[in-house]
Formats: C-alpha cells, sequence, structure tokens
C-alpha cells in the first residue's frame, strides 16, 4: 500500500509539474495535461461517433490481428520446436522474415489487398507472429526429457501429449512472446492506420497533426499510452492466472 | 599462542526466532577449529556474523588481524564466471601492485595444485578443482583468519578427502589459522585440532573438545585409530544423532530467508 | 554442415514458391514480382552509389540511436535495479511510458525536431530503450546474492560491488537487451523513413520506389536489404556475447 502510493504520488507530482510548466510555457506543441483531458473530452465524449468510428475500429483491428497471428504462431511454433529436422529447414528462413521491417511491406501489402482492414490486417499479423512464433518454438524445445519418458511410458494419446504436455511446459516462453507481439500490434495498427487509411486512431492522429492541431494529437498520444498500458496489464492477469502453477522464486512473490 | 579470534556472547534472532544464543570461543593463532552442529541450527548465521556479513544482535566479535577470508560451500555461484581462475584469486589483491599480485596468485595456484589452470574460467574446472580455486582465493588474501563455510560438501567422496588432506597440508605449511563450519562428524574430527560442538537452534556451546590425534593425519590409518573413533562416537552422542530433531523447518526456512535479504540490502 | 544445407533448402522453396506465386494469375504481377526480377534489380541496385548510400545512413543512424540508448538505458537500469526506492517510485511513469508506441510520437517529433535525421534517431532511442533498460534491471535482480557476499568478505566496498560484481554479472543480460533493442531500432528507423518523410535512407528508398514509378521491384529490393542488415545485427550481435561473454 505504501509503495502503491509512492509510485502514484511521484506519477501525478509529474504531472503537476508538466502542468504547471505548460501554462507557464505556453508552447503550443507542449500544452498542459489540462487542456489535453479537455481536448480529449470534447473529441471523444462529447462526439461519441469518433469512438465508434475510430477507437473500437483500431482495437477491433488490433485484437483480431493479434489472435490470429498468434494462433497460427503457437499451432506452427509448436509442432516445428518438437521436430528439430523441421527447425534446420525453417530455421534460416524465419531469422530472416523476422528481420524484415514490417512497415517495409506495406506497399506491398497496399498492392495486394487494397487499401482497408484487410491489409492492415495483413501487416499487423505479419509483424507480430515472429515472436509468438520464435517463442513457441523455444518453449516447445524446452519440455525437460523425464516429461517426455514419462509421457511415453504412460502411452498418453497424441492430443493429450501435445495439450497436455508440450503446450504447458511451453506456456511460460508464450506469454513472453505473446506479450511482446501485445505491444507490437499497437505499433503495427498505428503504422497502417497512417497510410492504410482514413479511420482510426493513427489517421487521427496524422489528422490532428496536418491541422496543426497539437492538444488532439497528445489526446491521441496519451490515448495509445493508456491502451498500451491496458491490454498489457489484461495479459498480465490472464498470464498469472495460467502460469498459478508455476513454482515462483522469492525474487517474483516479492515483486 | 595469542588469540586469533575472539568471539563473546555472541547472540542473533530474527525477528522473534533466535538463531544463537550466547556463543563465547576463542579461536588462537594457527589452530584449526571445527564448529559442528546440526543441520539449521545456526551454523551460518554464526559464520556471518564472525565474517561480518550481518551485525549480531549482541556480543561482540574480535579479530586480532586485519581481515579475513571465507571458503563458501557453494563454489559455483561464490566464484566469478567473468574472471579467469588467476583473475579470480586475483580478486581481493585489488591494492597490491599488479606485478605482486601476480606472484601471490600464482604462488597460491600452486599450493592447491592448479598451476596449469590459471588462464582457465572456473566453469571449465570440475567441482573439486573449483573449490581448490576457492581456496587458493582466500589463502592468497593472507587473511589472519580463514573461515570455511562446509567448504567440502558439495563434492563427492573422493574429492573431498583430498581436499581435506590438501586442506591440512596448506594450512601446516603456511600457518594459517582456520576456522571450519560442518555438519560432518567425521571430517570434524579428522580436521580439526579443537571442535565445538553445538546445539540446535538457538546454537549454544554444547562441548569445547581438543583432539588429541598428532598432526599427521591420513584418510585410511587415522579413521580406524580408536581414539579417532571414540571421539566421534562422542560428538555424534552430544549432538543426539539418532535422536528426534528438534528444529522447526518452517522457522528455520523463514530464519533462512530473512538472512538473505539482510545481506542485500545491508 | 548438414543443417546448413537444409537451411538453404528452407530458403530456396520459400523463393520458389514465391516464384510460382508471382508468376500465378492469381496475384497481380505488379504487385508482387517474383525473386528472379527482385534479384536482378538487387544486383543493379548494390552498384549504384546511391542506394549504398542510402543503406549507409539508415546503419549508421541506427548505430548511433543504439549507442545514445545504451548511454541512457545502461546507468538508469543500474540505479533502478539496486536502489529499490527509486525503482518504485518511477514504476508508474515508466509502466505509462513504456507502451505508448514510438510511432505514435512520430507526428509530434516531426513538428518539434522536423524532418531531419535527429527525428528518426529520437525516436529509434525511444523504442531502444526499453529492452536495455528492463534488461538491465532484471539482470541486477538476478543478481547471485553469493558473489556479493564473496567480494564484500574480500573487502570490496558499495561502488566496488557495482562496478567490479554487478555491472560484470549482469552483461549478459545486457547484452540480449542491446540485440533485441538493434532489431526494434532498424525497424522504427525504416519505418519513419517511411512516414515520415527523410531524405535519404533505406525506408526513404522504399517510399520513392513506390509513390513514384510504383517499382514494386525495388520496394522488395529494400526490405530484402533492410531484412538482411536485421539479421547481419542480430547474429552479430549475438556472436560478440557467446564471444566475449561466454558464462
Amino acid at each position: 500500500m505504501n509503495k502503491f502510493l509512492q509510485r502514484w504520488t511521484v506519477f501525478a507530482g509529474l504531472i503537476v509539474v508538466w502542468q504547471v510548466f505548460g501554462v507557464w510555457a505556453d508552447d503550443p506543441f507542449f500544452p498542459p495535461p489540462s487542456e489535453i483531458v479537455t481536448a480529449a473530452w470534447e473529441w471523444w465524449v462529447l462526439e461519441p461517433e469518433n469512438v465508434t468510428e475510430h477507437i473500437l475500429p483500431s482495437i477491433g483491428r488490433l485484437l483480431s490481428g493479434w489472435a490470429i497471428a498468434s494462433v497460427i504462431g503457437v499451432a506452427l511454433g509448436l509442432m516445428l520446436g518438437r521436430s528439430d529436422r523441421a527447425m534446420e529447414y525453417a530455421g534460416p528462413l524465419l531469422v530472416f522474415l523476422r528481420s524484415i521491417p514490417p512497415p517495409a511491406l506495406v506497399p506491398v501489402f497496399l498492392l495486394l489487398f487494397k487499401a482497408g482492414t484487410s491489409m492492415q490486417l495483413a501487416t499487423i499479423i505479419f509483424g507480430v507472429i515472429w515472436p509468438v512464433l520464435l517463442n513457441s518454438v523455444d518453449g516447445a524445445r524446452s519440455v525437460d526429457v523425464t516429461k517426455v519418458d514419462t509421457s511415453a511410458v504412460f502411452r498418453i494419446p497424441r492430443y493429450q501429449w501435445v495439450l497436455g504436455v508440450v503446450l504447458p511446459a511451453a506456456s511460460p516462453k508464450i506469454f513472453a512472446g505473446l506479450r511482446v507481439s501485445l505491444s507490437l500490434s499497437l505499433v503495427l495498427m498505428v503504422i497502417s492506420e497512417l497510410v492504410g487509411t482514413d479511420n482510426g486512431i493513427g489517421s487521427q492522429l496524422m489528422t490532428a497533426q496536418r491541422e496543426f492541431d497539437y492538444t488532439r494529437m497528445w489526446a491521441g498520444i496519451v490515448l495509445l499510452g493508456v491502451l498500451g498500458y491496458g491490454l498489457n496489464t489484461v495479459l498480465l492477469a490472464v498470464e498469472r492466472r495460467a502460469l498459478a502453477w508455476q513454482p515462483r522464486s522469492r525474487d517474483e512473490q516479492h515483486a | 599462542m595469542s588469540n586469533m579470534l575472539e568471539v563473546a556472547d555472541l547472540g542473533h534472532t530474527y525477528g522473534d526466532y533466535e538463531a544463537i544464543g550466547g556463543l563465547t570461543f576463542t579461536v588462537k593463532a594457527g589452530e584449526l577449529v571445527c564448529v559442528v552442529g546440526p543441520s539449521g541450527c545456526g551454523k551460518s548465521t554464526l559464520l556471518r556474523t564472525i565474517s561480518g556479513l550481518i551485525k549480531p544482535s549482541r556480543g561482540d566479535v574480535t579479530l586480532n588481524g586485519s581481515h579475513l577470508a571465507v571458503v563458501f560451500q557453494d563454489y559455483s555461484r561464490s566464484l566469478f564466471p567473468w574472471l579467469t581462475v588467476q583473475g579470480n584469486v586475483e580478486f581481493p589483491l585489488r591494492k597490491l601492485p599488479r606485478a605482486e599480485r601476480r606472484k601471490r596468485a600464482a604462488e597460491a595456484l600452486e599450493w592447491v595444485g592448479l598451476s596449469g589452470a590459471a588462464k582457465k574460467r572456473p566453469w571449465q574446472l570440475s567441482g573439486g578443482m573449483q573449490q581448490r580455486v576457492a581456496i587458493a582465493r582466500a589463502l592468497a588474501y593472507r587473511p589472519a583468519l580463514l573461515l570455511m563455510d562446509e567448504p567440502f560438501a558439495s563434492v563427492d567422496a573422493q574429492t573431498r578427502f583430498e581436499l581435506e588432506d590438501l586442506l591440512l597440508r596448506v594450512r601446516r605449511e603456511h600457518d594459517t589459522t582456520v576456522l571450519v563450519v560442518t555438519h560432518d562428524i567425521d571430517e570434524s574430527v579428522y580436521l580439526g585440532d579443537r571442535i565445538l560442538v553445538l546445539s540446535t537452534s538457538p546454537a549454544r556451546l554444547v562441548a569445547n573438545l581438543e583432539v588429541p590425534l598428532p598432526a599427521d593425519r591420513d584418510q585410511v590409518t587415522t579413521r580406524t585409530d580408536e581414539t579417532f573413533v571414540e571421539l566421534r562416537s562422542k560428538v555424534a552422542r552430544l549432538l543426539n544423532v539418532g535422536g528426534k530433531p528438534a528444529m522447526d523447518v518452517d522457522k528455520w526456512a523463514a530464519a533462512e530467508r530473512e538472512s538473505l535479504s539482510e545481506t542485500v540490502s545491508s | 554442415m548438414r543443417a546448413f544445407t537444409r537451411g538453404l533448402i528452407g530458403i530456396a522453396g520459400f523463393l520458389a514458391l514465391w516464384e510460382l506465386l508471382g508468376r500465378s494469375p492469381l496475384i497481380p504481377a505488379h504487385a508482387l514480382p517474383p525473386p528472379s526480377a527482385v534479384i536482378g534489380e538487387l544486383v543493379t541496385q548494390l552498384t549504384s552509389p546511391e542506394f549504398i548510400s542510402h543503406v549507409v545512413a539508415t546503419v549508421l543512424a541506427v548505430l548511433i540511436a543504439i549507442g545514445i540508448a545504451i548511454a541512457i538505458a545502461v546507468p538508469s537500469g543500474l540505479v533502478l535495479g539496486s536502489v529499490p526506492a527509486v525503482r518504485h517510485a518511477t514504476r508508474a511513469v515508466i509502466e505509462f511510458l513504456r507502451p505508448i508506441p514510438s510511432v505514435a510520437l512520430i507526428p509530434l517529433a516531426l513538428v518539434v525536431l522536423g524532418f531531419g535525421p535527429e527525428t528518426k534517431i529520437t525516436l529509434a532511442v525511444y523504442a531502444a530503450l526499453w529492452p536495455i533498460l528492463f534488461n538491465t534491471i532484471y539482470a541486477l535482480d538476478e543478481l547471485d546474492p553469493l558473489l556479493v557476499e564473496t567480494s564484500r568478505v574480500f573487502g570490496t566496498g558499495r561502488v566496488g560491488v557495482l562496478f567490479r560484481v554487478a555491472l560484470p554479472s549482469a552483461l549478459p543480460f545486457v547484452l540480449t537487451g542491446i540485440r533485441l533493442a538493434a532489431t526494434t531500432a532498424l525497424i522504427v528507423m525504416v519505418s519513419v523513413e517511411l512516414m515520415a518523410g527523410a531524405q535519404i535512407g533505406l525506408g526513404y528508398f522504399i517510399m520513392e520506389a513506390r509513390s513514384g514509378p510504383g517499382r514494386m521491384d525495388q520496394v522488395l529490393v529494400g526490405t530484402v536489404v533492410a531484412g538482411v542488415i536485421g539479421v547481419l545485427l542480430n547474429s552479430g550481435l549475438e556472436r560478440i556475447r557467446r564471444r566475449w561473454v561466454a558464462w
């Protein structure tokens, strides 16, 4: 409780400093928080169609792109991870594909899918699948020999082997990958909206900048921060539940 | 002979758990004293208070010399993996000129028979050899007192015998004062000039036994010597081996955690 | 060596599939030129001084960004990791700043810093900070208390412990952080060049190729080269870690 208070006091303190400084400096590029909040209120609460037409579709694309990439990534990753031979064939290719900056492919996706949701989904999926996939490979490889032998001795059926042994053993790694790719999804969502469409948080951000409305631009940046924070918190809560079986070390309990 | 270490009414409590309950003893210069007690009796706490890693709740520890060295049980964790064997031995000698450092490290490595491994990394060596490095590091520091915390508990039996004889040899050749904390009764009798027997927590001194064995000891003949066997049985009876364990596992684990966090944050 | 051959076969298979797709009527030819065309263009571009200067500009900017990020993140990580009070106090601020995607800052950086290299470097630094910072903090959490005790027993002071024990023991984690940061910095760099209209750089090359003549083969050349740079950065840093930080 004390730590909690300490933490948010500093946070609130910085906001106050920013407010005082912002009012004093009166710089159009750095408006004080009060103005940003007012702008956000006018923009999203007084005009709720901005939420339904821009924010919600953005979040929808982000989540569906991330979900599709996760399902494909985990499935492929577990398969590849349990076969050394398959990884030998696919490994170098995966390393290369992962290193491609996904925004560089936006022009290709634009031509392939036309501007719109499918092009944005393609960008997000291509960009975020690699952390999930490679972490799943790592996780599937980390099933220890004793567990492999135990499962072999009991002759468990194949689905139980995959869902009951490999998947749980790989899940700490998978969750690590999911977290990385979730924050990447946010980045790619914004990127795909900056070029691809006229709706979404990213395009609104660009519009605000083009119209020299820097207060709204800040509101957009803050919204993305809040969104990232919220999504990460939710995923962490899910992870904590899903991985509750893990023996925890002393340090983690304190953290 | 003068006293190298004087411990007077030393006591330590973690919260409401009393680990050590008033210990008084001395270690004379050149002497090898073994502290033996049941597991979890507060031996580690004793060692940490003597070495200055934690401040005792009460009592005094007086070292008649400038500094001491410690050899921990867990050699793999107490050697620095990013330094070579030589670098590890030189670690405490930073204030000395480079040439002197080199010389002392080479010397100490020779004492423990590791001259050839100076350029290796500790993790490239076997467990027994790693513990030799830790011993060489402690010896190169020329400590007034060499503290050893279960130094041979993590190596196999054969290596253990070798290391015990190594310790007896170097301490005789260099007149080192040594305090060995162990839970192994045989080892305490084999190594010690004197044995301090502790009770379960809170640790109190149960007996202070002279070891009437000749200075030259041998793994085969000494261990079958009548004096050895008799003394071993005596220590075993004092430790109540075979009796009911009196320690409270949870309390002990809690105290262990407590002592760790105490060190880290201090 | 057999694993290496299999890797080559894997890549060759991918190229063959791409070639087939590119030539099939399913996909418009101008949208996805086949690898044969892209490789031809790649050879042409690699001999063009202009293209090389784009590549050099991007690589240089990435290296500068990583350098700055290291200079900021490692000392901050050491402070945050070893002084719990500071860490708790700044936790909310950090947790709020971290999820702000660097690309969301593009508009802000453009109006404040203009269209020069400062913008893309600043944004890449922002993105590269976090992996280094968090890996440094994590590394200090993992610091073995026995190592600290050992050094204290041998008379090492607080500062000595930080530099002679904590820092070397953290180094492998920090290097991993730097490796992750390098990949991120490259992605952000190319993205900013692509979208914010830099005057030079791989991203700029890609944007020019697309918006001007619509040369998709050049777009893909830029993409492939960016990927190769990423692989080289990643494997180079991994090799450094293995070679120098083998513990």
